[in-house]
């Protein structure tokens, strides 16, 4: 065999880890990708000129076809909907890595154990990665459906029933030698891996869709990798170990950020509201305000705070926003935004929506860095967050959310909370935040109620 | 929690590894053993349908074979430190770009289905691997360009 072209595979990894350490600072992130991409490039330039691949008309379709319609959907997409992106991309390399293994057990017979151990794992993980992030898709698209977390009676002794299945399913694959009995094993696998993915997916409700996202993202590189075992090639296998390993640690990050482990989140069900009391008792003293008392309390603050949730990308207030604090900004304030690890419906998703309305990303702080300078905040401005700076996470044993961390804004010297109602948020419950002496409520749509907010400062 | 997931992929990917080496000894051992005898061979599998002799024709014996899966591991292995080091040092505020980037690198799987599609008997496996290269493609390019029009903004600072 060429040593050249396992070599190239080495070059193109090399490049992958690379590009992936290079876009670990914003300033270098874009050259990062480029390597990546490069690497790719390389990859299937090397892939091509192998000697064993014929038929090069239907692989230039195939990459021509595959490359167009990428690119039109990564042209198109909006930022808010990028975990749909994300996901929708993740189950389409699972589903490569399900026909890439079944081609190869179709390909050549007589495969050695571990390789038909292999073709088995691509496909159940495949399989499981393809469903349960079009899964996911579905629930980010708020699809009727899908929008609830559905859990079918028995569902977890069902999926134990399922992997029980696929085991087998891998063990008669691996061990016969009957290439009939293979395939339809490995139909079978993939079928039962299907089901495996619905239902792992479809209980989970859409506030732990980050959690999901970061999981299929991992799943698609393990997957990756599976196949990488099949075909014994190292490229696969390094970059799908990367990529698993990437979104291990985002799953990690997102369920800290939640206050849950990963076990609770995608079998648990999130326990609704109840125990935190009345809620008009602890509504009742909830004071509203209006623009122009909010540009007077602007009028003389120092230092000003935004915390966006996903609503504000809902209302697709951002760019009202980042108008607001340039007018703060230009009467002398100090604008900060704390961006809360789960604000966003993916890993770093409030970012990415405010980095497009030209908000700088050094001005975006993490959770973890502005909360123990809250105190000294004159105005934070809560724009479509709820939860995450929900105090009964912290005060309240028995809520929900207890022990989950948030951004302290009511250690701020006025909160000002902009909402269309005292409606709950994803966890359901109420928020004792908007009823303290120190927050007034806004009652208005995001953008609108920014915009106005504006004209009001300007007036002063 | 991170290096407990490290340890037990490790302990179960030796095990995996073991197992498949003894396996595939006793098979290569089982295959001389009947090579001895091409026509009892034969026999049996033509009875069972069983295509030709157990073993994959381009490659060597049990042992080696062994071997080639233990190296593999051991890129897996190390891979996955390299992965947990690197990603961990990455900035929240680029945590979606980091995921769809990533997310394009597992497209990675178009090499296999480059291969599957190439290979020189056309048949449903050569089909399979076309509708490979598609869906991997779909992830390539659209992971590379959605990472590097989000990165863009980042870098208009």
């Amino acid at each position: 065999m060429n040593a050249l072209v396992p070599l190239m595979y080495l070059v193109a990894s090399v490049l992958f880890i690379v590009g992936l350490k290079v876009m670990s600072l914003p300033r270098t992130a874009v050259r990062g990708n480029l390597l990546g991409a490069s690497g790719m490039i390389l990859a299937i330039l090397t892939t091509l000129f192998d000697r064993g691949v014929t038929g090069y008309v239907f692989i230039a379709m195939g990459l021509i076809a595959g490359t167009v319609i990428g690119t039109l959907m990564a042209k198109r997409v909006a930022m808010t909907s990028m975990p749909q992106m994300v996901g929708m991309l993740n189950g389409l390399g699972g589903g490569a890595s399900v026909l890439v293994a079944f081609a190869d057990l179709l390909n050549s017979t007589g495969h050695h154990l571990d390789t038909l151990i292999a073709i088995g794992l691509s496909g159940l993980i495949g399989a499981v990665t393809f469903w349960g992030s079009l899964v996911a898709y579905a629930k980010l698209e708020e699809w009727p459906q899908f929008k609830k977390p559905h859990s079918l009676p028995n569902q977890q002794l069902m999926n134990a029933g399922l992997v029980g299945l696929n085991c087998l399913f891998i063990a008669i694959l691996a061990f016969s030698h009957n290439s009939t009995i293979q395939i339809l094993c490995y139909l079978g696998i993939a079928i039962s891996g299907s089901f495996l993915g619905v239902f792992l997916v479809n209980p989970i409700g859409g506030a732990d869709m980050p959690v999901v996202i970061s999981l299929m993202n991992s799943y698609s590189g393990i997957a990756g990798a599976a196949t990488g075992f099949v075909i014994d090639n190292n490229a696969l296998i390094i970059a799908g170990a990367l990529v698993g390993a990437s979104g291990i640690i985002l799953t990690q990050i997102m369920c800290k950020a939640m206050n849950r482990s990963l076990s609770n989140v995608l079998f648990g069900v999130m326990a609704g509201g109840g125990t935190t009391g009345n809620v008009d008792e602890i509504y009742a003293n909830v004071r509203s305000t209006s623009p122009d008392d909010i540009a007077m309390i602007l009028d003389g603050a120092q230092r000003v705070v935004f915390v966006p949730g996903y609503g504000m990308a809902v209302a697709q207030a951002q760019h009202a926003v980042r108008e607001l604090s340039k007018v703060l900004e230009a009467r002398g304030a100090v604008v900060e935004y704390a961006i809360h690890p789960v604000a966003g419906r993916m890993p770093g998703h409030m970012n990415v929506l405010l980095a497009e309305a030209d908000v700088s990303y050094d001005k975006l702080k993490e959770m973890d860095e502005i909360n123990p300078t809250l105190d000294s905040v004159d105005v934070a401005i809560v724009i479509g967050a709820n939860d995450v700076v929900n105090p009964s996470a912290r005060t309240d044993p028995k809520s929900p959310i207890a022990g989950m961390p948030i951004i302290d804004v009511d250690k701020c010297r006025t909160v000002i909370v902009i909402k269309r109602s005292l409606s709950p948020g994803f966890a359901g419950i109420p928020n004792p935040l908007f009823a303290m002496p120190n927050t007034l409520m806004y009652y208005a749509d995001g953008q609108q109620a920014v915009l106005d907010i504006v004209k009001a400062v300007k007036a002063l | 929690m991170k290096s407990l997931i490290a340890v037990m992929a490790l302990s179960i990917a030796t095990l995996f590894g073991l197992v498949c080496m003894r396996v595939q000894a006793a098979q290569s051992d089982a295959n001389r053993e009947v090579s001895v005898s091409p026509s009892d061979a034969s026999g049996i599998s033509n009875a069972e349908g069983i295509p030709g002799a157990p073993v994959h024709p381009q490659t060597s014996s049990g042992p080696n074979r062994g071997l080639v899966l233990v190296a593999s591991l051991t890129v897996f292995a190390l891979s996955v430190f390299v992965g947990f080091e690197i990603i961990a040092k990455v900035p929240p505020t680029l945590h979606t770009p980091l995921m769809s980037g990533s997310n394009a690198i597992s497209g990675i799987t178009v090499v296999g289905a480059i291969i599957a599609a190439g290979y020189k008997e056309t048949g449903f496996g050569s089909f399979f691997g076309m509708i490979a290269i598609v869906l991997a493609m779909i992830n390539v390019a659209g992971g590379f360009l959605v990472t590097n029009r989000m990165l863009l903004m980042f870098k208009k600072r």
